[in-house]
């Protein structure tokens, strides 16, 4: 029996697994939509913006694993989506976007909601696709979730012409064989076990553990090495929550808004073990100076990443879990080391760094400290929450302040840095995850990026909690301008913002407020029991910045510290 | 250090615009590109002179095989290969000059594809020495415009790799 081709997208989706689709109808996709319209096993959420659905359709799938997927019209609103696509390129997200396009007869003649899509996101796709012939159809999508979902992950388009839509054709589900595409996940046993013999030679040893560790769930492999050789774990920003954030061993981030300790120890390291990152410039500062003692493991499974930004000892391509496992083995049945006395001084040294800096503000009676808030909200939630982040401030204290146990419960926008990105992520988390809390930790510039989603929010009845550290500034802009701008705040003030109290309201949210210390707990509580989306706007000292800071090109240990206020001061230290 | 790499593709519609879109977006250069189809009508060979370092030509060669319509690199300066390439140089020599015009394209093996009361179109092929070597002569001899292909390469059969 022949079918139409949006029965064949609606079929191919519905054997891919999917349930759940961000969009935004428009003219040439009406066919797919007139399906969805009593279709009982997908159900589409309707965002506000197609940015929204995009960014909701990535943090569904950082939130999950699976594929994220998005299905928007031609012209407008595919470009709409090209922000979240290279959002979810840069930091690895599988994604599949179906993009209307305009009749493939028209293609070229810059018709009405006409844009070369495909043309427009071939640098921020894994790949993409036009499909000209309805025939092509359920093997094209079949395709695009495989490329998306295997290998190193990543965003995938399908340009679909509206006549390709309603032409017809037998339905086939073929298998998928791309005799271009097969990544490498076993790793190269010699050289697994060349590794293994570094880390048993190694006298200050440090993992740094990336967004690779989360996306191959390699949580457990990755603990059983560090406890196993005893090795202390630092995490990029994309891999917090890979390792518990409350071991003894974790070093929490480093880089720019690493912690002292962090970056200390990467510094003073005679052995790196890189896994599932790629040395990014926010990690390794000047990079001639990046850890200069150090011989460097560097697992990840695109090959790319390897010897891209730093050289490299011990290069191993593979699926981190995969690798990891094996590693584990070899360590444990060949080299058969005992680090007990080795690692003591090591493990000495850190406690020490810990101990001269540990990650801290300074308390303020008047004030609410920014910090304080997501140490709050780690406290109350006792780390049982999916933290989405905006991009900023607000993302680094949320990084920092907040202790990250398990893996996917941590969603920011690490690599393109997309403000705005957030709340819709959270909305696309709460979906996947009805009965979990998610929060948004947010400032008062991004959230008003995509603050229409509330509606969204509100509709589908996710109840998404957003703490907005309200400072009237772009604070991250404005911490540099200080710093290294002479306090020239140009165009960083926000001057006027809405009362965010009252724009939930009008969504038929809730809206809270505190603008003093004692009054964060009591409006965190009473928000994280109400079953509906609350905006909670903290009014937070506009002076505060992050701390430590690496200044731009220069070397991880040099970093900037917050300057002891004259006045009789609290300094407050965090476990 | 100039390179020649040979790239084997899905013979695609815009698999080129992501080969060049990948030299482009990531800096690398590229001296010259040439793309036919292989005895597969569905695979296309391209042949690409490009220049860097060590690192920048490894990334080069991991980046063009990450191309999901990528098939099979080869860096042609680890194989014992065969590099061609043709021009086509139109000159407008003056009278005495033509016969000298005639008797180079001859020591060069080249053919005259064309001509005209006031020009010669030579066709050349070699390697780049050959072809750089016969442009050189030319050039007094007053060329008009010239066109090259680019090169391409093979490598050699039943040699092993190189070092």
């Amino acid at each position: 029996m022949k079918i139409t081709g949006a029965e064949i997208i609606i079929e191919s989706l519905k054997r891919e697994g999917v349930r759940h689709l961000f969009g935004y109808p428009g003219g040439v996709v009406l066919n797919i939509f007139d399906l969805l319209y009593d279709n009982k096993d997908i159900q589409l959420i309707l965002t506000r913006h197609e940015q929204g659905a995009i960014h909701a359709a990535d943090g569904y799938a950082r939130a999950t694993g699976k594929a994220g997927v998005a299905l928007v019209t031609s012209g407008p609103g595919a470009t709409n989506t090209v922000t979240g696509i290279a959002t979810a390129s840069m930091d690895s997200i599988p994604l599949v976007v179906l993009s209307g396009q305009v009749p493939t007869m028209l293609i070229g003649n810059d018709a009405f909601q006409e844009a070369d899509i495909v043309g427009i996101t071939r640098p921020c796709t894994k790949y993409n696709f036009l499909v000209k012939d309805v025939k092509d159809l359920s093997r094209t999508i079949k395709e695009a979730f495989h490329i998306a979902t295997t290998g190193r992950p990543g965003p995938v388009l399908i340009d679909l012409p509206k006549d390709v839509t309603s032409n017809k054709t037998e339905f086939v589900w073929p298998e998928t064989d791309i005799r271009s595409y097969k990544p490498t996940y076993e790793g190269n046993k010699w050289m697994i076990t060349n590794a293994a013999h570094q880390i048993a030679k190694a006298k200050k040893p440090v993992i740094i553990a990336g967004g690779g560790v989360i996306i191959s769930g390699a949580s457990k492999e990755l603990r059983e090495l560090a406890e196993h050789a005893e090795i202390p774990v630092t995490m990029t920003l994309m891999g917090l929550g890979g390792f518990p954030g409350t071991h003894d061993l974790s070093l929490g981030m480093l880089g720019m808004h690493g912690t002292y300790y962090a970056n200390m120890a990467v510094q003073d390291s005679d052995l790196l073990i890189a896994i599932g990152m790629r040395f990014d410039d926010r990690v390794t500062g000047k990079i001639e100076a990046f850890a200069p003692h150090a011989k460097i493991v560097h697992i990840d499974i695109d090959p790319t990443s390897i010897r891209k930004n730093v050289r490299v000892d011990v290069p191993i391509v593979g699926d981190v879990k995969r690798v990891l496992t094996v590693l584990n083995k070899v360590l444990k049945e060949e080299v058969k080391e005992q680090w007990g006395e080795v690692r003591k001084a090591w493990l000495k040294q850190i406690s020490a760094w810990k101990a001269e800096r540990p990650m801290s503000y300074t308390w303020s009676d008047e004030e609410i400290k920014p910090q304080f808030v997501v140490e709050k909200i780690h406290e109350l939630t006792k780390g049982d929450a999916i933290i989405t982040t905006e991009v900023g401030q607000n993302q680094m204290w949320a990084a920092q302040f907040f202790k990250y146990d398990k893996p996917r419960t941590f969603l920011s926008s690490g690599g393109l840095g997309t403000m705005g990105y957030g709340f819709p992520a959270a909305i696309g988390a709460q979906l996947a995850f009805p009965n979990k809390l998610v929060i948004d930790i947010a400032g008062d510039g991004s959230i008003q990026m995509n603050i229409q989603e509330l509606a969204t929010a509100v509709i589908y009845k996710l109840p998404v909690k957003v703490a907005i550290l309200s400072n009237r500034y772009l604070g991250m802009v404005r911490q540099w301008q200080e710093l290294f701008y002479n306090e020239r705040y140009s165009y960083s003030h926000l001057d006027v913002i809405p009362d965010f109290v009252e724009v939930a309201q009008a969504y038929r949210a809730v809206g809270l407020r505190a603008t003093k210390p004692s009054e964060v707990e009591p409006v965190l509580r009473e928000a994280f029991k109400i079953q509906k989306p609350v905006f909670m706007e903290f009014v937070v000292n506009w002076k505060e910045k992050v701390y430590p800071m690496v200044p731009a090109g220069a070397p991880i240990d040099h970093m900037l510290f917050e300057e002891p206020e004259k006045k009789e001061k609290k300094l407050k230290a965090v476990k | 250090m100039r390179h020649t790499i040979s790239v084997l593709v899905e013979n695609k519609f815009g698999v080129l615009s992501r080969i060049s879109g990948l030299f482009s977006g990531r800096g690398y250069n590229i001296e010259s590109l040439s793309v036919g189809e292989t005895i597969d009508p569905q695979i296309s060979t391209m042949t690409i002179v490009t220049t860097g370092d060590d690192w920048v030509i490894e990334q080069i060669t991991k980046q063009l095989n990450k191309l999901i319509d990528v098939i099979k690199v080869v860096d042609m300066k680890e194989l014992e290969h065969v590099e061609r390439e043709m021009v086509l140089v139109k000159v407008a020599p003056r009278q005495q000059d033509k016969a000298e015009v005639l008797n180079l394209a001859e020591i060069f093996r080249g053919r005259i594809v064309d001509s005209s009361q006031k020009t010669y179109t030579i066709e050349i092929t070699g390697d780049e020495k050959k072809i750089e070597a016969f442009i050189e002569l030319m050039k007094p001899m007053g060329i008009k415009e010239f066109v090259r292909t680019g090169k391409v390469a093979i490598a050699r059969e039943g040699m092993k790799k190189k070092g």
